[in-house]
């Protein structure tokens, strides 16, 4: 894939994304250390292209499910950051009323199906919403995105298998962190991803998920082939993860020489920046300007959820039913 | 009326609704069986009958026969449900819902709560359930007490062809996942069933009969137990009213509470283990609100703390008989 087959514009909205998701994460990894933020959360910081790439292929109208992970596929989505940041401070305005938190983040009017805390629980709903989408005659596609974790838990390989044999409209997209969790992938995953969903006779594509060129290249293969009603592709993204598995991971199962290398070498916003500037599209004096931009959105995300007042009691006890009698 | 089966009260009420509501899909492990193989359709209409000739009338992308695999079939259902359709998902024996427990109480049960009520789940899970069959521990549990215990799940448990008619009706109209048990050994039994479509409100319990020296609350196919009980009762000169909650969640607390007040004796019989239970979950319930009322204490029948045995005798003394519940309203009537 060509950076010149986006558009100025285009080049600055992709980055305006990426660099959204990164300050967004890193702007949480402080807010957490003041402890105003409940919880833990799991930060995507170094996967951005991955998001960014894929989402850049959707619609609207498009599903997309996510992991613990969420934040980075949300915002890539479309999902309001300022709903976002108030609903990490549990807040009634954010983006499920303060009640759902980093790890269940959901937003249906933009096809966001929801983060989950369960790891690969995300793949068989999203064959649900692929299934309505071939139903209805609607002409959406739905993106699963898991990491490699999920990659061993059996629901994952269920839904390659169903989603092959009723030929849904869906992309897997596997974002390969090395890690799930503290554990390193070499030390528990067989064989190799692209095979299991190959032996499904699925389709798949491996990519470097610090490039959102080739990744927006891969997706876009991949949903051209969905809504063809060509049936379902796995894409295997290898992406960097910044921090460790969750906010209060010391992660001291990485080195800090390896840790300095993956930002050196394997930073989607420095590639990016060094590809645009081979072809002169856009100055870095226009990036740098977006990045103050983005620094300012953040802030004032951060200054309304902080502002922003907690849900009422009476909302313990609703929503639990549409209606209950 | 006309008379008809459990089982074909359902599948009209399937027939019927499908019909009406094209959103309406179904799905599940042999919902037709042998469904596009070699020319065969719907060679089994279920794997209990329930849902012959829903091919016929809605073809294969309506009904959907899936793989063996729970999991992923439970978890699309909840997807779709969430995405615009109305899936009604069939999981063959409810004991199987150990292996897709995550996608009905983690996901399809929270995507309301969790995000901000801005979510609607409709979503119907048909299971089968029950003892009595001789097919052993893993194919004949009463799990209702799981589902019950988790907010955001409805569930339901008919009694007779009329309420699994309309419940059903309802559960498929319903914005909210429910969990629709159907007892195996009620499959075959009649009763009066309108042609018609009616529903049945949750939350409302059915008088089964009315009596005034003792109350049995009876669950499911424990009703019949009740029934023959109730019988006896009679013929020994005492008098049992019989109340049927249908749904466990919403439970129908109301009128649980009201019969009690009246006739201050109670029994409550439930094929369920016996802890953590529907039983002692009413049980407590009665204790806490109506203790004055009471003239004796509370009796559970229920089935022992034991898995479901396989041989004949053992599942028969497992399963709560009409003379146990004799026996435990006899106790506290003559007190």
């Amino acid at each position: 894939m060509s950076v010149l087959q986006f558009s100025r514009e285009e080049l600055v909205d992709v980055y305006r994304t990426m660099r959204t998701i990164r300050r967004f994460e890193e702007r949480v990894m402080e807010e957490m250390a003041t402890g105003d933020i409940p919880g833990n959360t799991h930060l995507y910081a170094g996967q951005e292209a991955s998001a960014v790439g894929v989402c850049l292929q959707l619609r609207d109208d498009d599903y997309i499910s996510s992991t613990h992970r969420g934040h980075g596929h949300s915002i890539a989505k479309g999902v309001d950051i300022d709903s976002m940041m108030a609903e990490l401070f549990g807040r009634a305005s954010g983006t499920c009323g303060g009640k759902g938190g980093s790890m269940h983040i959901a937003d249906l009017r933009k096809g966001m199906l929801g983060a989950n805390g369960i790891v690969a629980a995300g793949a068989p709903i999203t064959c649900g919403a692929a299934l309505s989408a071939k139903l209805l005659g609607t002409g959406q596609v739905a993106v699963a995105f898991a990491g490699d974790g999920a990659m061993n838990e059996g629901v994952m390989s269920e839904s390659f298998n169903l989603a092959k044999i009723w030929m849904l409209p869906i992309i897997f997209v596997i974002e390969d962190n090395g890690f799930g969790e503290a554990t390193a992938n070499a030390f528990v995953s067989a064989g190799s991803f692209t095979r299991r969903a190959e032996s499904y006779d699925i389709p798949t594509i491996e990519v470097d998920g610090t490039d959102v060129f080739s990744v927006y290249a891969a997706a876009g293969e991949a949903v051209e082939r969905a809504r063809a009603g060509g049936g379902p592709t796995m894409l295997h993204v290898h992406v960097p993860r910044y921090y460790g598995h969750y906010s209060g991971d010391p992660d001291t199962y990485r080195t800090p020489e390896e840790k300095a290398a993956m930002r050196r070498e394997r930073d989607c916003l420095s590639n990016f920046r060094q590809r645009v500037k081979e072809v002169s599209l856009v100055e870095t004096a226009e990036l740098d300007a977006v990045d103050e931009q983005v620094e300012a959105a953040i802030g004032r995300a951060v200054s309304a959820a902080r502002a922003a007042p907690f849900p009422p009691t009476s909302a313990l006890t609703t929503d639990v039913y549409v209606k209950y009698l | 009326m006309a008379q008809k089966s459990f089982r074909q009260a359902l599948n009209e009420a399937l027939h019927f609704e499908m019909g009406r509501d094209p959103r309406v899909i179904m799905m599940g492990e042999d919902l037709t069986g042998g469904a596009g193989a070699n020319g065969v359709k719907d060679a089994w209409g279920g794997p209990f009958g329930v849902t012959r000739g829903l091919l016929d009338a809605f073809g294969p992308e309506r009904i959907r026969d899936t793989p063996i695999s729970e999991a992923a079939f439970i978890g699309a259902a909840a997807g779709a449900a969430l995405t615009g359709l109305r899936p009604i998902a069939e999981i063959m024996f409810v004991d199987f819902a150990g292996v897709c427990l995550d996608q009905i109480m983690n996901q399809a049960a929270k995507f309301r709560y969790m995000f901000g009520g801005r979510a609607k789940t409709p979503l119907v899970i048909r299971a089968t359930y029950g003892a009595g069959s001789r097919s052993g521990s893993q194919h004949t549990q009463a799990l209702y007490p799981i589902f019950t215990h988790i907010p955001g799940l409805k569930v339901v448990i008919p009694s007779t062809p009329y309420d699994a008619k309309g419940l059903l009706l309802q559960a498929i109209r319903d914005d909210d996942p429910v969990i629709f048990l159907e007892h195996k050994m009620l499959y075959d039994t009649v009763g009066d069933v309108p042609d018609g479509a009616y529903t049945i409100p949750f939350g409302e319990a059915r008088v089964a009969r009315d009596g005034k020296d003792v109350l049995i609350i009876a669950i499911g196919r424990m009703v019949q137990v009740a029934e023959e009980a109730a019988r006896k009762l009679a013929s020994e000169g005492i008098s049992a009213a019989i109340i049927d909650p249908r749904t466990t969640s919403p439970l129908d607390e109301d009128t649980l509470l009201d019969f009690t007040e009246t006739i201050g004796r109670v029994v409550i019989v439930d094929e369920a283990n016996p802890r953590c239970s529907v039983a002692t979950d009413i049980s407590a319930l009665l204790a806490d609100k109506c203790f004055d009322a009471l003239k004796a204490p509370i009796k559970l029948v229920t089935a022992p703390h034991a898995p479901v045995p396989y041989a004949p005798n053992l599942e028969d003394a497992y399963i709560p008989s009409a003379d146990a519940v004799v026996k435990a309203a006899t106790s506290i009537v003559k007190r």
